[in-house]
């Protein structure tokens, strides 16, 4: 580091990377081990439900849970404050 | 008994081979019976690092097809009496791995009495990758400080819990531990490389090792000497302790910060 870098401060790109991938291993981890048509079931849900209400695709969410004995699927859809704007 | 472990990472070019290379050297060092076996089928690597390139004569694939015994193949290290390296073998045929050939070998590994096998696994996630973690008891997921390599790691232990005979026969699935490598404390202090204590949040797994990045890792390879085996390199240093903790050995993890330098190197760099 020389005498100029010592003065100048630069944004920490180390927590960046740490935040991007904080959110892409949890969401990762979340489709990991489900069923195998979890990712088209989200998609023709998301169509279904096009039909009606404009969502932002990333408004849909889908989580399975275990807990002992059986499984949860978990449907969670944001919708736009105006229905159909 | 024997334990057998897979060194892995997803992600290539991160240090899988330098760290098989090294913790086999480091565990027969310390008296272990260590067969290291490199997986990586078509694409022979491990035996360069080890230095024992010109006395492959068998490799694994003739064991599995009958060519060879197992003993003809098995090269003893000419440094230490009881490592002995299985080389890759260098065919094109994908499916020279089979997951009922591999287990031949290692159970002829285990009868003959080794104390630790270890299977050098290839990048990715195809069936030489697979077949090197489908019998670990444990498995040492080299890492580097870097998105890619990080996002990498979690898929593969996601395979380890799912994809392997201890996680589908409820074994207890396989023991994981992280190895970080060219691990730079001086570009991690300054914010532009994520910490060991952020890669170990982010993944959930504790830490085994971390090794610093190092020139005397590119001149071992060089010469064929696994790097644990320079006595002067903080990069052998930071592995043996990491063999130490595999043996079960609590120790502090070193070389996370970067030596301190003098007034003059800070002032005009250096």
């Amino acid at each position: 580091m020389g005498l100029l870098a010592m003065f100048r401060s630069k944004p920490s790109t180390a927590n960046i990377a740490k935040e991007r991938l904080r959110i892409i291993v949890a969401q990762e981890r979340g489709g990991r081990g489900g069923p195998d048509y979890l990712p088209l079931l989200r998609r023709e849900l998301l169509q279904v439900i096009h039909k009606y209400v404009n969502v932002d695709p990333e408004a849909v969410q889908i989580n399975l849970e275990r807990e002992a004995g059986h499984e949860v699927l978990e449907f969670s859809i944001a919708l736009p404050e105006k229905p159909g704007a | 008994m024997t334990e057998i472990i897979v060194v892995t990472s997803g992600k290539g070019g991160v240090g899988k081979t330098t760290t098989s290379a090294s913790m086999a050297c480091g565990l027969a060092r310390r008296g272990k019976r260590v067969a290291v076996i490199d997986f990586d089928i078509g694409l022979r690597n491990l035996d360069l690092i080890m230095g024992c390139e010109r006395r492959v004569v068998y490799d694994f694939v003739n064991v599995i097809n009958g060519d060879c015994t197992l003993k003809q193949a098995l090269i003893k290290d000419k440094r230490i009496e009881t490592l002995f390296v299985l080389a890759a073998s260098q065919t094109r045929d994908k499916d020279a791995l089979t997951e009922e050939g591999v287990r031949k070998v290692l159970d002829e590994l285990i009868a003959d009495g080794f104390d630790y096998i270890l299977c050098d696994s290839p990048a990715g996630i195809e069936k030489g990758a697979h077949l090197a973690m489908y019998f670990a008891d444990r498995a040492v997921v080299v890492v580097n400080p870097e998105v890619s390599s990080v996002r990498d790691s979690d898929r593969i232990l996601g395979l380890l819990s799912s994809k392997t005979h201890r996680s589908s026969n409820g074994n207890g699935g396989v023991k994981e531990h992280l190895l970080l490598t060219r691990y730079n404390p001086r570009r991690v202090a300054s914010g532009e490389m994520m910490s060991v204590g952020d890669v170990k949040e982010i993944l959930g797994l504790d830490v085994i090792g971390v090794v610093p990045e190092s020139p005397d890792v590119l001149a071992a390879s060089n010469s064929g000497v696994p790097v644990i085996l320079n006595d002067d390199s903080d990069a052998a240093a930071a592995y043996s302790d990491a063999v130490a903790r595999l043996l079960g050995e609590e120790l502090p993890l070193r070389f996370l910060e970067e030596p301190k330098r003098g007034f003059f190197a800070r002032m005009f760099g250096g």
